[in-house]
Order: structure tokens, then sequence, then C-alpha cells
């Protein structure tokens, strides 16, 4: 019963994108709901068409990062509705130093169907340390249809299992990762432990040497990895099942830990303390304290700091360990605070555009797509404000204007762009808007389609709140947000009163390359073209 | 009443014989236990004393009728009767004869030496139905991510041990003194006394220390049930090493327990205890967990009843020797393997529960007085559950129902057994069709079944040259399952192509025990697939599961004309 996808899939791949290769094959495994698959296959042709593309399940070539991670993947994580982040795809990490191509690989969790979105680990079928080769079933799969056997593209070692089975990952995460010789596994366990930021929360952003810095200051002192050798007797471990299954979840070697329980038998607590966890939800009562050690408290490693500094829990309170991606927004919400960034409010007046906007609503024209182009029309006026400086010695003037829009999508948040915003024209813009959206719920953004923001539109107008501060994203310059447009009671220069729509807008900026006087000059050519509003429909 | 003893824990039988379960630790001699559950023992003792050796003849009082036994010596049948019917026994499967006797105009009496109810209601599917229910409360409660899908918040969720246990010994004693007056309102006499054959349609009972009653009958019938069987080498102390009996009480919760068998009652433990915390290992005598099921359905369960949860489990394995806790031990159990009987393993727990399945319970009944002679402790009988004599000539005016005659250990196939009889004796003649008896085991979700499994019915179908056809459908399609955020589930349909003959439907997901009716009603009154397809269900409910299974099988023939809908009618 295999179906053999993944090789249509090749060749499609290839063309469309370099960073990815699929390596995955997979077959339709478990019997079951099998045929509501082959009923999905046997659709309307362009249907299994994109099922295919979708299908892809991937290994990327390149080391470990979170945009390798994370790019195939649309669906964000949620954030406070006030930081507008489209930063999921983190630029290169700055310590990347591969040169020539890693032979580490990652499997990616594979979209099976069109409307997967995660994807859990029914089994794995290899173990950590098993050979794979070309085609051979590494895990089953189970998607909102089928369930599925996968099968890598490449020979390899299974190095590590980064989710483990019963949980979930979304489509595109990193489940495992597959070295290529034995040499490579520390460094691919290594890379692995960094993505389980889930089961590790406390795990600092890896370090140049991962090996030594797996276990992050564990509650009890580990015992030493040398120690098991020195068994008294024929005395046989005995560990419970949860134990057990935690040990593999942990990669924990069961052998080396010394039980606690009852009758000296290995708990689940005992592998928790031997993998460095924090005991589990149910005695969250007696936290652990961490030993703290302000090793280096310098500026920048601020998020490793944190967590040890905190107070314990209060009793009762649960913890729930940040996801992949949880961690990559925290991490990039982190990065963040080393921009020198400063914000300049302007008061907008609204009639024209709310009268424009009356009218266009009729051919589909929505608001933020009106709001898009004026921003974009004047950034156009502005190119220093749709700049950005990416190693605090230059400018880089994007040759595009690029308006990525902050939108809550199924309870998280996304930034899809419009690209070349001050090109198109409003009724284009508002239909590349409403594709883009739809894209964004279907989860099917493509990479450049949410990170290749120049300058970022936030708008919480629609809530009712009249002005908020939005965080810059890492690598823009600039980002505005919009409040909700309110009657209000103006005076004019003859001291008439009159009422009038006004908005307030804030934009955040990254002093380093927009000054004061830019970003003014730049939000009274936005409030100018905002307020003739008909120029937004030439 | 037979609605309450739903609970199957007999094995779809594989030819309605089956065995088992889990010889999971048939020893030397294969003892055909077979793979039932909880169910009715009629006759039963209490839990606490099944270990002796011979009956116990309880005392009480009230319902001792002196009942005068004519002088003629054993083995002449009496003229006049003092009963038209009598039954031994007042499990689900005697309760369900008595009142279909009385229905029937016959003058009836059942004899019970232990209490009103059997197994099922004591010790058997009612408590652990009520274990089920918190267990299953608990596993929503705790399912962090299942509550937050739902937006759902709650703290964290707790239990009281004793608490629980109250539950589950409230509900049998509601559900034994329902049944009780049921049959006294009826006029049914509860004779109280072990009963015992000593002729043809004759019976003694009677309590310890008292002179024995005689009553004649013009019709017997034998319902005696079974107890839990424990193979040799295993101590039960009641306290660690326990069986079914003693785990309904919930006197302790331990911290890992092994469960020797992971058949229906196994299964149905491991979810109880794993959702009060426990952690559990299996071992089971056969290659792979849950014999017996559907073995697509089993994978299926696996994936979702063990793997994820805190479960180990050891396959192909005997265990030999179970050593209660004491000393300052644990609980030792001596593994082998199951094939080559060399030592495996040997494991510390907290607990063993031995759920390797049932034994009948028929020592002491005088079946040697009509010259019958049991089989693994089984009473012989034909396919209208008349008894069978060594000679293999019918015994006239007996008859055994339920676990007694090991056909197919379930309570509610006890009580359709006993109705059988009953329109037997009152003149009617009457085959129960034991394929169209569905069984559930009630785990969260549950799982449920009726007629054949799918290799069963690849081997008939080979045997009698027909085709099989299978359909499946999945939770995960079903509107009213995703609202309840348990799409995890499958229904599976085995079927005859050629003429829609349903040969077998099983289900796993949610409510799966209720849903099975459906199937069986059509199995029991021959509805074909064809003509069911037609029927109508309420929308949105898990029952259009079943719906869509039956308009996705292919079927050659067409609907039958005269079929109940063809007329329409005016309303």
């Amino acid at each position: 019963m295999q179906t053999q996808l993944g090789s249509a899939v090749f060749p499609r791949l290839l063309r469309r994108s370099l960073s990815y290769i699929p390596s995955i094959l997979y077959s339709l495994h478990s019997l079951l709901n099998l045929f509501h698959f082959f009923r999905f296959l046997s659709n309307s042709s362009p249907q299994s068409q994109k099922h295919k593309e979708m299908a892809s399940p991937f290994l990327s070539n390149t080391i470990i990062s979170f945009s390798s991670s994370l790019s195939s993947s649309s669906s964000l994580p949620r954030l406070a509705p006030s930081i507008p982040f489209s930063a999921i795809r983190s630029k290169s990490t700055p310590r990347r130093i591969l040169t020539v191509r890693s032979k580490i690989r990652e499997i990616f969790m594979p979209a099976l169907s069109s409307t997967m979105t995660e994807g859990k680990i029914v089994s794995w079928v290899k173990s950590e340390g098993d050979v794979l080769s070309k085609g051979e079933s590494v895990v089953v799969v189970e998607s909102d249809k089928a369930d599925m056997d996968v099968e890598t593209f490449y020979d390899g070692i299974l190095a590590a299992i980064v989710v483990g089975e019963g949980e979930t990952a979304l489509v595109g995460a990193a489940i495992g990762v597959l070295a290529e010789t034995e040499d490579e596994i520390a460094e691919a366990k290594a890379k692995a432990a960094s993505k389980s930021g889930a089961s590790t929360p406390s795990a600092p952003p890896p370090a140049p040497t991962p090996a030594a810095a797996s276990t992050p200051a564990p509650p009890k002192s580990t015992p030493a990895p040398a120690a098991p050798t020195v068994a008294e007797g024929p005395r046989k471990t005995v560990a419970t099942p949860y134990a057990k299954k935690l040990a593999k979840q942990h990669k924990v070697d069961i052998e080396s830990v010394v039980g606690t329980g009852p009758y000296g038998r290995i708990t689940p607590e005992d592998i928790d303390a031997a993998a460095g966890l924090s005991p589990s939800k149910k005695n969250v009562g007696l936290a652990v304290v961490v030993e703290t050690k302000p090793a280096a408290p310098a500026k920048a490693p601020a998020a490793s700091a944190a967590p040890s500094s905190l107070p314990p829990p209060v009793p009762g309170s649960t913890v729930v360990p940040f996801t992949t991606m949880q961690s990559a927004v925290s991490k990039n919400m982190v990065e963040s605070l080393s921009v020198p960034t400063f914000r300049v409010g302007y008061p907008v007046t609204t009639d024209a555009l709310d009268a424009l906007y009356e009218k266009v609503k009729p051919k589909g024209v929505t608001m933020t797509a009106l709001l898009a182009k004026a921003a974009a029309m004047a950034l156009a006026q502005h190119p220093v404000v749709n700049s950005s400086c990416k190693d605090g010695k230059s400018f880089t003037y994007n040759s595009n204007i690029n308006i990525a829009v902050a939108v809550a999508i199924n309870g998280g948040l996304i930034t899809p762009v419009l690209q070349d915003a001050d090109k198109l024209d409003l009724y284009l813009l508002s239909q590349k808007w409403k594709e883009l959206v739809e894209k964004a719920r279907a989860k099917q953004l493509q990479p450049q389609e949410y990170n290749s923001g120049t300058f970022t539109l936030s708008n919480l107008g629609m809530f009712g709140v009249d002005r908020f501060d939005a965080i810059l994203p890492p690598g823009q310059g600039a980002i505005m947000a919009v409040g909700a447009s309110k009657p209000t009671v103006v005076a004019d220069a003859d001291g008439f009163f009159s009422v009038k729509n006004k908005m307030l807008v804030n934009v955040t900026a990254d002093h380093r390359i927009i000054y004061g006087a830019d970003l003014a000059a730049f939000l009274q050519t936005f409030s100018k073209i905002v307020e003739n509003a008909e120029s937004l429909t030439l | 009443m037979h609605s309450i003893c739903f609970q199957a824990t007999g094995v779809p039988g594989s030819n309605y014989i089956f065995d088992s379960c889990s010889p999971a630790l048939a020893i030397s001699k294969p003892i055909n236990l077979r793979f039932c559950g909880l169910r009715k023992e009629a006759f039963g003792f209490s839990g606490l004393t099944h270990s002796s050796s011979g009956r116990v003849h309880f005392s009480s009082r009230g319902h001792s009728k002196k009942v005068s036994a004519s002088a003629e010596s054993n083995g002449s049948p009496p003229k006049s009767f003092d009963y038209d019917l009598i039954i031994i026994g007042a499990g689900v499967g005697g309760h369900g004869a008595a009142l279909h006797a009385v229905e029937k105009g016959l003058k009836t009496a059942i004899i019970e030496g232990d209490v009103v109810g059997g197994t099922c209601v004591n010790r058997g599917c009612v408590p652990s139905k009520a274990l089920l229910a918190v267990s299953g409360k608990m596993r929503e409660l705790q399912s962090e991510h299942h509550m937050k899908a739902l937006g759902l918040q709650v703290s964290a969720a707790g239990y009281d041990r004793q608490g629980v246990a109250d539950h589950a010994n409230n509900l049998a004693s509601k559900i034994r003194s329902n049944l009780t007056n049921s049959m006294k309102a009826l006029g049914v006499d509860i004779l109280t006394g072990v009963g015992t054959i000593v002729g043809p349609q004759k019976v003694k009972y009677g309590k310890v220390g008292f002179p024995d009653n005689i009553v004649t009958a013009k019709n017997i019938i034998i319902a005696t049930g079974s107890v839990p069987f424990v193979p040799k080498g295993i101590e039960v102390d009641g306290k660690t090493v326990i069986t079914s009996d003693h785990a309904l009480k919930l006197e302790s919760v331990p911290d890992w327990i092994a469960i020797v068998g992971s058949g229906y009652i196994g299964l149905e433990f491991s979810d109880v205890y794993t959702a009060l915390g426990s952690e559990v290992t299996f071992i089971e005598a056969l290659d792979q967990l849950m014999p017996g099921f559907d073995p697509e359905i089993g994978k299926l369960a696996q994936r979702v009843l063990i793997n994820p949860r805190k479960i180990d489990y050891h396959t192909g394995v005997f265990a030999t020797k179970i050593t209660p806790a004491k000393d300052g031990k644990p609980v030792i159990i001596e593994l082998i393997d199951a094939k080559t009987k060399e030592p495996k393993d040997t494991l510390e727990v907290d607990a063993a529960l031995i759920a390797t399945g049932r034994a009948p319970f028929t020592n002491g009944l005088g079946l040697e007085n009509v010259n019958v002679v049991t089989q693994r402790g089984f009473v012989p009988v034909d396919e209208r559950l008349r008894v069978i004599d060594t000679n293999g000539n019918l015994v006239p005016h007996l008859y055994c129902i339920g676990d007694a005659n090991g056909k197919m250990m379930l309570a509610h196939a006890a009580s359709a057994q006993g109705i059988s009889v009953v329109e037997q004796v009152t003149g009617r003649d009457h085959v129960l069709n034991h394929l169209s008896i569905p069984a559930a085991c009630f785990t969260h979700p549950e799982i449920s079944m009726v007629g054949l499994t799918e290799p069963q019915a690849r081997e008939k179908a080979q045997k009698e040259g027909f085709e099989v056809g299978v359909a499946k459908t999945s939770f995960k399609a079903n509107t009213k399952a995703l609202a309840e955020n348990e799409g995890e589930g499958l229904a599976k349909l085995i079927y005859r192509p050629d003429n829609g003959e349903i040969l077998g439907v099983h289900i796993f997901g949610l409510h799966a025990a209720d849903l099975i009716h459906e199937a069986s009603n059509a199995i029991a009154l021959g509805t074909r697939i064809q003509d069911i397809k037609f029927a109508v269900h309420a929308h949105p409910t898990l029952s259009e599961v079943l719906d869509e299974l039956f308009k996705s099988a292919k079927v050659k023939a067409a609907a039958s004309s005269h079929g109940p809908v063809s007329e329409p009618v005016a309303v």
C-alpha cells in the first residue's frame, strides 16, 4: 500500500525553490481512512496537483535554523496584538559558519493534504541511531485525513527525534534530524536540542559549542555519565512504563539514571531530573530553585539570564513551555531590543479617506489597501524610511516598497506582504490583499509572501484603539501603528469649530538610520496623501 | 434490565467459542477461558469466597419455601410440578429468562446462593461502568489540549478514591435492588440457597446447616455463570495481586500495576487505572495486544488506548509465577517466553491484576445426576441450548444459558439465550443467532463489534465461495464527533457485495457501544445494506458514521422492492 508521490514532487519543487529538497516519500500506511485519501486524490486534477505540491515533505539541506524550519509554515504564533511581527523567518543568524553544505538535514513535518496544518507523529518507525537508507519508512504521520508512512530520500543516520510519538507539530516544523555520517551525530543532536525548545524551556539559545551546554543548570547534579559501569551485582534496572517513555523522548540513557522510587525503581521524575528538566506540572508546588549563574550579565544574553532570575511560580500556576515557533518569536522580540527605536505620532484627518472608502468599497477595495497604498506613496518620497540597517554601519535602501500588513488570523498573527504597493493601483492591491488573506487563512503563504516586507503597517483601529505603540521587527526600518478614526472637534485658524474624523498614527523607527525629522516629514506626507485621498486612485 | 448489563466483555466470537483471551497465562492446559468479561455469574459467590473449593452455602433467611418434595426416588420424573420453570442462578441471564417466563404465563422460581444480579451487577459490567465513567471524565479534564481546543479552562483535576469506589458500589446496589424488585413484583419466587440438580426436573436447594428443600419443575435452566480465572502459579491475595472482583472495589490505586491479559477486562481496567494516575504494564501471552478484536481495530485501538498512555507491555510471554508484595518486597512476576518456555524477564510492580478470562462456575451443580459431564467446566449444549449428556443425547427439560455454557460470555447474550429457551418451552421453536449479538469494550473511546472480524469473514468466504467487501468511515468526517473534538475513530463494515448481507461491523470511537445496535439489529432482522442505506439518520449525530458506512458499501444487489420504505404514508 505505498504510493510514491515523492518522486513526482521532486522536480517540481526543485524548480520552485532551491532551498528545499524534497527528501521524503510517503506512502499510505494505515488503512485507516484510506478511501478518504483516494477520494481526495482522484478529485479534480488541479486539486490533486496542488496536493502534490503541498505534499512535499522536505528536508532542508541547510543547517538548522529557524528560517529553514519555519519557512514553509505559514501559521504564525500568537503574539500580543501590539507586536506586529513579520520576522518569524529570522535573518540568517550571524554565527552561521557554514561554508560548505552541511550534511545534517532536518526532517520536516510534511503537508500530507491541502488542508493539513499540523500533523501528529503516530510512531517513529526508526529509532535514534538507526541507519536509514533511501526509501525506508522513518515515521508514521497522522494528518487530518490519513496516516502515512513518511520515507527518507537520503541515506543517513537518524541522529535525533525532535518531536516524539503522540506529539503534534506544525507542517514544516522540524520533527527529526538526519546526519549523513556518524561523525555528525553529535552536532546534529545539538541542533536538535536547540530545536526542541518546547521540552526544554530553560535552554538558552544554542551556544557555539552546543555539546557542552546541552544541559543547562540541571536542578540536581546529574550523575556523571561515566558512573554507570559501577553497577553492583546483577541488579537490573527497573523503570516504570512512563519513565521509559520519557527517557526515550528526552534521550536519556536509562541505565545511567539512579532510581529514587520505591524499591529503587526509576520514576518519571528521575528521568526529568536526569534530562535537566524541572519536575512536571504535577508537583509544580515545589518549585525548583535553579542555580543562578550570573556568568555574563552583559546586555545581550538577557534571554538566557531571564529565566533563572524569575521568582518561583505561584503555586497552582501552569507552566506551558514555548513551542518551537513561540521560541522563535521570543527570540526575535528579544533581538528587537538591540535596535534603538523611537516613536513619532501624528494626527491625520480622514474625512476624505472615509469618503473615498465609501465610494470604492463596493468595488472591493479595503481600508487596508487604502492605508497600504497611502503609506507606500509616502515612502516613495522618503526612501530612508523604507530602508533598513543590517549591520549597524550602513543604510540598505530597498528598491521595492513592500508593505507588510499585520493581521490576526485563526488566533495567530501573520504579516502578508503587499509587494510593490506603490506601483500597483488600488484595485489590484485590494485583489492581491484578498488573495493573501485567503492564503494566510489556508496557511499556504509562501515565505516571500510574508517575510519580504520593507515597512510594516499595523491597524488596530477596528477595535476602537485610539493609539498604540508597535515593536519594530528586526530587519525593517519602520513600522506604522494606526489607531481608530474618530470624530473630533477641531478649531481652525479663524476660530471656527468643526468636527472632523481624526486618527492617530504612530511610527516606530530605527534611529540609527531614520531620524526625527525624517519621520516627521514622512508623516506629513502621509497625512497629506490621506487628506487628499483622491490621489490614491490615480 | 438487559440494557444495563450491556457490557460486553465477551469476545466477538470466533464462531462463538472463542478462546481467547488470553491465555495470557494458560500454562500447561489450555483452558478455554473465553475472554469474557465481567459478567453474570449467577450462582455466585462473593469475591472473597472464590478460593474455597466447593460451593459455599450462604445462610440467608426468608424465601425459603417449604416445598414438600414427593418421596419418589431420584431418577424418575415427578408427575406434577411445583413450578413450570426453575432457573438456577439470578444473574442477568436468569433474570432475563424469568421476566420473559412470567410474561409467557409460566410459574417461575429462581434460585440464588449469593446476591441477586450475579457477576454483571455486583462484580462486573455495572460497577466497572461506574469506574469507567469516572475515568472518562478524568481523562477529559486532564487533557489540557482537548479542553483548550474547546475553549475551556480547568485547574488541576483530582479525585477522591473512596468517593469513586462508593459510586461504583452504590450503582451496584441500586441496580441489584432494581433487579430484585422487578422479579418480586412480577411474582417470581426467589429461592435462597445453592441449587443442585438431583434428577430429571428436580432441584434441591438449601443453606448450610439446614435441611435441603427439593422442588420440581417442568423445565430447568442452568444459569450459574462464571468466576475470574486465575492460572496456577499465581497467588491472589486480594490486595496486591487481585482479580477484577477486587479491583472493582478500588481499595487502592497502585502507582504501577501489571495487568495480565489484554482483552476486554484488562483494557477497561487499564483505562481506569491510567486515568487515576497509575502506570500500567500489560502482560499478554499472544504476540499482539488485544487479541480477539478485528486486527485493524486492534491496531488503531493500540495507537489510541495504549501507546500515548503511561502503559508498556510484554507480549508473547506467560506469567508463570506471581508473588504478592510482602516482607518489604514488591509484587514479583516471573515471565517466560510463550513459545520457547525460556525464562524471559522478572518484573517488580506494586500490584498485579489477573484478567486472563473467566472460568465457568459449574462445580457442585449435580450434573452427574443427569449423566452430564462438563467440558473444561462448561456445560455442553446444542444450538437450542439444550444440555447434552455423556452419550451425546439431549437431557430432556434441561437447558443451560450464559457463561456456564461458554457459547458467548456476555451478560446480554445470557439474557437473550434465556429468552430463547423460554420461547422454546412455551411452544415456539427459536434459535438464537449469536452472530447478531454485539459486544463492547468501554474504554475511552469505546470499541464495539458485531458479527465476524475481517479474517473470520475471509476464511468463511473462502470456504463458501463468496466475495467479501470492506467499507470504512472515519469519525473525523462526522460533525458531531468533531464538535466534541473527538474525531479519533473508525467504523468498519464487512459485507457480501453480491447480496448485501452484513457479516460484521466494528467500531472504534466516541460512543461506539451505543452505535453498534443499528448494525446488530440489521443482522438480527436480516436487513440488507441495499435497504438499510435508505434509512434516514438525524443530522448531526454520531449515528451518521454508520449511515455513511452503509452508503459507502458497494453492493451489487438492488434494493428490495417491498422494503418498508416503499409505501409512502401520508402524515
